[in-house]
């Protein structure tokens, strides 16, 4: 199953449009520059990065289904395995690893080794252990789930600019909403 | 020959719609309840699947006078087009929209996720993508 979507995630990077990854992460580096100083609170700002995050992927969702062509997961090990293999290729060109499931089969991490996000990001001390620099993907991720109808809860455990060695989100599936489902997929 | 395009949000609400053919133009109202029905008889019908399990709805309804093709995705919005009963590869344009529609419209950040399409390069696109498949 793996290799099937380290092919497909390689085959969508290929085809969708690219840019700059300076100029993405100079944007990005200057979003969150701005956020710390209009709101001075670090937590306000992992909320807000996590909010914006939300409002992409509930966009970013519908053009990973229609250019990736991928159907229904049979299961959240699969949806983990699509995420970290096809979702993260396409958008950020990079892949990231599963491991810690719980027994439940509810509760992965998804650990990021090389994000195009924290390139050039040296993050300054007193911001270390507060500031979830990229705490936007797991917006992106929440707000993808939830239009195919679940309900997940991503947070950054380990972040590669507080000295930790891997950036690392936690993600927990606390209910599939089978009463949206759109009729026929259930 | 592709008449119309209908799109449907999740709850089933008109958001685009446009005539390509040499159509009967009908009031603004009617199109919404022409999609409306649509998104009941789809439920219906997923409903009155005679084998057990999950049906995936209404996807092709023919006629003598013309062919109505519906695509449902994942997250709930339905695209169907009506064309002319012969028009070949009524799928693959189904798919080809929904990929404008994911560039088009859900990037343009001004647009308002559920509620009517407004967008002049959406419908351009789609203009040009209809036109390279009649042709």
């Amino acid at each position: 199953m793996n290799k099937k979507y380290d092919k497909l995630g390689t085959d969508v990077f290929n085809k969708v449009e690219k840019i700059s990854s300076e100029l993405f992460t100079l944007t990005y580096g200057a979003l969150v520059t701005q956020l710390i100083k209009d709101y001075e609170d670090i937590e306000q700002v992992n909320i807000k990065l996590e909010q914006m995050g939300y409002n992409i992927g509930i966009r970013l969702i519908e053009e990973f289904l229609a250019k990736s062509g991928i159907g229904r997961c049979q299961d959240f090990i699969e949806t983990a395995e699509v995420i970290a293999k096809v979702g993260f290729k396409m958008f950020l060109g990079v892949t990231a690893h599963i491991s810690d499931w719980d027994s439940d089969k509810k509760e992965f991490h998804l650990i990021i080794e090389d994000n195009p996000l924290i390139d050039f990001v040296e993050l300054p001390d007193h911001y270390k252990h507060k500031l979830y620099y990229s705490n936007i993907l797991c917006g992106v991720i929440r707000g993808a789930l939830e239009m195919v109808q679940m309900k997940v809860k991503c947070t950054f455990v380990k972040c590669a600019l507080s000295d930790e060695s891997t950036s690392e989100i936690k993600v927990v599936l606390e209910e599939v909403l089978s009463d949206l489902i759109p009729v026929g997929y259930d | 020959m592709i008449y119309s395009l209908y799109i449907l949000n999740k709850a089933g609400t008109l958001i685009y719609q446009n005539d390509y053919g040499p159509t009967e133009k009908l009031s603004h109202n009617s199109y919404i309840r022409l999609g409306s029905t649509f998104h009941s008889l789809h439920a219906i019908a997923s409903n009155l699947s005679p084998v057990s399990g999950s049906s995936s709805g209404i996807e092709l309804i023919e006629t003598d006078t013309f062919k109505l093709q519906c695509f449902q995705t994942h997250t709930g919005i339905k695209f169907y087009i009506i064309a002319d009963p012969n028009h070949p590869g009524l799928e693959e344009i189904l798919h080809g929209i929904y990929e404008l529609y994911t560039d088009y419209v859900l990037k343009n950040p001004f647009y308002e996720i559920e509620m009517q399409i407004r967008c002049d390069l959406f419908d351009y696109k789609l203009s040009r993508l209809l036109k390279l498949t009649t042709d």
